[in-house]
C-alpha cells in the first residue's frame, strides 16, 4: 500500500514529526534495523573468529566435542527454528495485509516454537550438566585431549548461551507485537514494529543456521588418543 | 538576523521551552539530551583528572611513597577506563554531535529520538556501575583488561568494570547508529553529500566505527566475565587457551575506537579552520574521503598493540605496513588545513587558538605513531612512556584541545550567550603550556627507558617527571577556566546572534539558541558548504 | 515506496527448501570428505542464510540499495576480523 498522498502523510497518526513523510520514516525505521543487526553480526563474530582459531589449533578436540553433541536434539530444533521463521514471515505479511488477528495468530505460533526451541535446548543443556561438560564448574572429560575438549565446551555453552537469550528476547519482543497486533495498532500503512521485529527474529535463525554445523556436525569419524 | 535586542526570556527557545527536571530527564529533543551528555561526561572528566593527579603526585619521586602499588595499577587503570569510555569516545560525538547533526543537516531531531533517550539512559546506567567500582575497591587490570591476569589472578571488581563498559559501549552503538540512519534519510532537499559539513562527514565515519567494532568490544567484556563468573577457559592457557585471542578480540575495537577518539575532533577543526580563514576548506572532497579511509584503514591495524605480545612475525608486518597506510589521510587532511589558512583571512579567535593548538600536536602525536608503527622502534619503547606521550599527544592535545574549541565555537548556538574572549584566550594558552610541559619529557622519559604502569622508578627519571607533574598541575589550572566561565557566562555572558561568527552552514542560519524544532519550515539548501564568498547574499529558499 | 508482499507459496517454498538444505547439511555430515566436510556445510549454511535473508528478511524485493551496502559492509567487517586474526595463527608456525 502507498503513501503517496502528501495531505494523508500529514494526518497519519503513526507519523512522527520529526519525519516529513511516512516513507521516510519507514526507511529510517528498517535502515536503522538492518545497521542494529550489523552490530549482532559483529557481536557473534567474536565468538565465531575464537571458535575458528581454535578449530584450527585444535581440530581433534573439536570433534571429539561436537560428537558428544545430541546430533537429534541439534537437527530437530534446527527445523523448530526454521518454522519459526516461517510462521514469522506469514506473521509480517499478515500485517502487511491488514489482518491484524491472523498477524497475532502467527506471531504466537512463532512464539510457541520459539519456546520448543529454548525448551529442547533446556533438555540439551540439562544433559550436558549431567554428563558434566560444563567447563570450570563441574567438567569430568575421559576422553583424549580433555583440555581442549573443555575449551570446546566453552565455546559451546557462551555460543548457544549468548544464542538461547537473543531467542528469548525475540520471544518478548514477538509478544509485544502480537498483543498490539491484536488491539489494531498497525495496518497497512504502518507496521515498522511488525517488520523489525521480523528481521531480528530471522538473524536470530540465520545464526544458528551456522552454529548448527559448526558445534554438531564437525565429524562422525572417531579421534584416536 | 540580530536579535540580541529581544531578551532571550522573551524567545521561546529550546531551553525556556519546559521547566522542571521531568522535561530534562524525559526528553526527545537532541539539543536537550546533548546537555545532559554534557553533565555526564564533565563529571567523569573530573574523575579521571583526579585519577591523574594523583598518578602524578605519585611519580614525583622515584620511591613509591605515596601509595601502595596495587593502589598504583588500580589509579592508571580507572583514570584510563574513565578518560577513555566516559568522557573521550562520548565526548564531540554525544555532545556536540547530538546537538549540532539535525540542524547541520536541516532536519527537526535525529531519526530516532527516544533511542537516543535510551542512549544516555544505557550511558547512566554503565556510570553507575563503574562508579559502584570505583567506590567499592576499585579494579587494576590496566584499561586493556588482559587475561589470564583479569580472568584468573585478581580479586578486584574485574566484573563489574567490565560489565559497565559493556553496558556504555551500547549507548555509543545507538548513537552511530541514530547518526548513519539520520544522516543518510533526514538530509534537508538540496543537501547532497557532497554539500555536508565535514563535521557531519567526520561524525558519520566515527558512528561506522560505533556500529561496526564497540560489538566485539561488548563480546571480549562479555567472555571475561563469563570466565570469571562461570570459569569457562576460553582463555585459559591450561585448556590450551591463548591469551592473545583476547587482546586480538579486544584491539580490534580498541584500535578504532582511538579513531571514534579522533575523528569528531578533525571535524570540529575543519568548521573552525573554514570559519576563521573565512575561506572554502582546502580539498573538500580529500576531506571527506580521508575521514572515511581513516575509519576503514583503522579497523586493519588492531596487532600493532601486540608486536610484542607474541603475534607471529609475518602477521606483525602485515599490520605495520596498514599501520604506515592510516597515516596517510591523516597526513592529508593535516595538510588541507594548512592549505585552507594559506591566504586567509585569519581570526586568532578561542576556537582558532584550539584549532591551531590540534593541528600541531596531532601532527606531533601522529608522526609519532608512525615511528612506533616500525616494528624495530616499537621493540624498544612499548611499554614505555613514549607510547603514553603519543597517545595523549594525540587524545589530550589533539582531542580535548578540539573538544574545547568545538565548545567554544558552537557556545553561543548552545547556550545563547558568549562566553568571555580574554579568558577564553588565556585558558587555551595556559592548557597549551601545560599540555606540553606535562606530555613532552615523557616522550623523552620513554626513550631513556622509563617503563608505564609503574609506581617506582629509577633516580635519573625524576627530573623530567618533576616536569610533567609541574606541567600536569597547569592543565588542570587551564581546565578548570573554561568550566567556570561557562557556568559564568549562562547568567552574565553578553547574550548572543544568530550568527556571532559570521559562520557559513544551517546551524548557523538557526536562532541563538535554537527553538525545539530547529526549523519552522525545512530549509531547501542550494549552496555548497563553506560558502563563505557568497555568504552575505546565500539565497535562502524556504517552503 | 510500496511494500512488495509475498505470497504465501513463496513462503512455503521457501521452507520447505529449507527443511530440506537441513536434511542435506545433517546427512551430509556422515560423509567422509575430509577437509571438505566443512566447506560443503557452511555453503549449504550459506544457501539456507541467503533463501533467510532474501526471501524471508525481504532483501530481495527492498528497493533502498542502502540495504545491501550496510549487510555487504556488515559481512565484509566480519570477514577481516576472521581474516586478519587468521594471519597470526596461521604464520606463527612458520619458520
Amino acid at each position: 500500500m502507498s503513501d503517496s498522498s502528501p495531505a494523508l502523510a500529514t494526518h497519519n497518526r503513526d507519523l512522527q514529526h520529526h519525519f516529513t513523510t511516512m516513507e521516510q520514516q519507514k526507511d529510517a525505521s528498517v535502515m536503522g534495523m538492518w545497521v542494529f543487526l550489523v552490530t549482532e553480526i559483529m557481536f557473534f563474530g567474536g565468538m565465531f573468529a575464537g571458535y575458528m582459531i581454535y578449530r584450527y589449533q585444535y581440530y581433534d578436540a573439536w570433534v571429539e566435542g561436537s560428537q558428544h553433541m545430541d546430533f537429534w536434539w541439534g537437527t530437530i530444533n534446527t527445523a523448530v527454528l526454521l518454522c519459526s521463521s516461517l510462521t514469522m514471515a506469514l506473521g509480517v505479511r499478515a500485517s502487511q495485509l491488514g489482518r491484524r488477528r491472523l498477524t497475532a495468530m502467527f506471531l504466537l505460533i512463532t512464539i510457541l516454537f520459539g519456546l520448543g526451541f529454548l525448551g529442547i535446548k533446556g533438555i540439551e543443556y540439562h544433559g550436558h550438566w549431567v554428563d558434566q561438560q560444563f567447563p570450570g564448574t563441574n567438567f569430568h572429560f575421559l576422553g583424549p585431549n580433555p583440555r581442549q575438549v573443555e575449551l570446546f565446551f566453552s565455546f559451546y555453552w557462551a555460543m548457544t548461551g549468548f544464542h538461547a537469550l537473543h531467542v528469548l528476547i525475540g520471544i518478548c519482543l514477538v509478544a509485544y507485537i502480537a498483543y498490539h497486533s491484536w488491539r489494531g495498532a498497525y495496518g497497512p500503512d504502518y507496521h515498522n514494529p511488525v517488520e523489525n521485529v521480523g528481521l531480528y527474529w530471522h538473524f536470530v535463525d540465520i545464526v544458528w543456521i551456522y552454529l548448527y554445523p559448526l558445534l554438531y556436525l564437525i565429524s562422525h569419524k572417531h579421534v584416536s588418543g | 538576523m540580530t536579535t540580541s535586542a529581544v531578551p532571550i526570556r522573551e524567545r521561546e527557545n529550546y531551553l525556556n521551552k519546559e521547566y522542571g527536571i521531568k522535561s530534562w530527564l524525559l526528553t526527545t529533543d537532541h539539543k536537550r539530551i546533548a546537555l545532559l551528555y554534557l553533565m555526564s561526561i564533565t563529571f567523569f572528566f573530573f574523575i579521571g583528572g583526579f585519577f591523574a593527579l594523583l598518578i602524578r603526585l605519585e611519580l614525583l619521586t622515584p620511591a613509591g611513597d605515596l601509595v601502595q602499588a596495587d593502589t598504583y595499577n588500580k589509579l592508571f587503570t580507572m583514570h584510563g577506563q574513565v578518560m577513555v569510555f566516559f568522557f573521550l569516545i562520548p565526548a564531540v560525538p554525544a555532545v556536540l554531535g547530538n546537538f549540532l547533526i539535525p540542524i547541520m543537516i536541516g532536519a527537526k531531531d535525529l531519526a530516532f529520538p527516544r533511542i537516543n533517550l535510551l542512549s544516555w539512559y544505557i550511558f547512566i546506567l554503565g556510570s553507575a556501575l563503574m562508579l559502584y567500582t570505583i567506590l567499592t575497591g576499585g579494579v587494576d587490570t590496566g584499561w586493556t583488561f588482559y587475561t589470564p591476569l583479569s580472568t584468573e589472578f585478581l580479586t578486584t571488581k574485574v566484573v563489574a568494570a567490565a560489565m559497565a563498559i559493556f553496558i556504555v559501549g551500547f549507548s555509543s552503538i545507538l548513537t552511530g547508529l541514530n547518526f548513519i540512519v539520520t544522516i543518510h534519510r533526514m538530509r534537508a532537499p538540496g543537501l547532497t553529500w557532497s554539500r555536508l559539513p565535514l563535521f557531519v562527514w567526520a561524525n558519520y565515519a566515527t558512528s561506522i566505527i560505533f556500529v561496526l567494532g564497540t560489538p566485539v568490544l561488548a563480546i571480549s567484556l562479555a567472555l571475561v566475565g563469563l570466565e570469571r563468573v562461570f570459569h569457562l577457559g576460553i582463555f585459559n592457557p591450561k585448556l590450551g587457551g591463548d591469551p592473545l585471542l583476547f587482546q586480538h578480540l579486544f584491539w580490534f575495537y580498541s584500535h578504532p575506537a582511538v579513531y571514534v577518539m579522533i575523528l569528531p575532533g578533525m571535524g570540529v577543526v575543519s568548521e573552525i579552520v573554514a570559519c576563521f580563514s573565512r575561506k572554502r576548506l582546502f580539498g573538500y572532497k580529500f576531506m571527506a574521503l580521508a575521514v572515511i579511509a581513516i575509519a576503514v584503514l583503522g579497523f586493519l591495524v588492531w596487532a600493532h598493540h601486540m608486536f610484542v605480545a607474541g603475534i607471529s612475525l609475518y602477521a606483525a608486518l602485515v599490520f605495520s605496513l596498514f599501520s604506515y597506510m592510516v597515516a596517510v589521510p591523516s597526513a592529508i587532511k593535516v595538510f588541507n588545513w594548512t592549505a585552507t589558512l594559506y591566504k586567509g583571512s585569519i581570526s586568532y579567535t578561542t576556537p582558532m587558538l584550539y584549532a591551531f593548538g590540534f593541528i600541531g600536536l596531532f601532527t606531533m602525536g601522529g608522526m609519532t605513531g608512525l615511528f612506533v608503527a616500525a616494528l624495530g622502534i616499537d621493540v624498544h619503547v612499548t611499554d614505555t612512556y613514549f607510547i603514553i606521550a603519543h597517545f595523549h599527544y594525540i587524545m589530550v592535545g589533539g582531542m580535548v584541545m578540539a573538544y574545547l574549541g568545538g565548545m567554544h565555537f558552537w557556545w553561543p548556538k548552545i547556550s545563547g550567550r558568549m562566553y568571555p574572549e580574554g579568558w577564553g584566550k588565556l585558558a587555551a594558552l595556559i592548557i597549551f603550556i601545560g599540555f606540553n610541559l606535562t606530555f613532552f619529557p615523557q616522550f623523552i622519559l620513554g626513550y631513556m627507558g622509563m617503563p608505564r604502569r609503574y609506581w617506582q622508578y629509577s633516580p635519573e627519571f625524576q627530573v623530567l617527571n618533576v616536569l610533567s607533574t609541574a606541567g600536569a598541575s597547569i592543565l588542570a589550572v587551564g581546565y578548570l577556566l573554561p568550566m567556570l566561565y561557562f557556568l559564568w557566562s549562562m547568567r552574565y555572558g553578553k547574550l548572543a546572534d544568530d550568527n556571532p561568527w559570521g559562520a557559513a552552514g544551517l546551524e548557523w542560519m538557526t536562532s541563538s539558541p535554537p527553538t525545539t524544532s530547529n526549523f519552522d519550515e525545512i530549509p531547501t539548501v542550494t549552496w555548497e558548504a563553506y560558502n563563505y564568498d557568497q555568504l552575505k547574499e546565500v539565497p535562502v529558499e524556504r517552503q | 515506496m510500496s511494500d512488495h508482499i509475498a505470497t504465501k507459496k513463496t513462503y512455503i517454498v521457501v521452507w520447505a527448501s529449507l527443511m530440506c538444505l537441513t536434511a542435506a547439511t545433517a546427512g551430509s555430515s556422515y560423509l567422509e570428505l575430509g577437509r571438505f566436510n566443512i566447506i560443503l556445510a557452511l555453503v549449504i549454511a550459506t544457501c539456507k542464510a541467503m533463501l533467510v535473508a532474501l526471501i524471508f528478511m525481504g532483501v530481495k524485493y527492498i528497493s533502498q540499495k542502502m540495504t545491501w551496502v550496510v549487510i555487504v559492509a556488515g559481512l565484509f567487517w566480519l570477514f577481516i576480523l576472521l581474516a586478519l586474526s587468521m594471519t597470526d595463527y596461521i604464520s606463527r608456525s612458520w619458520a
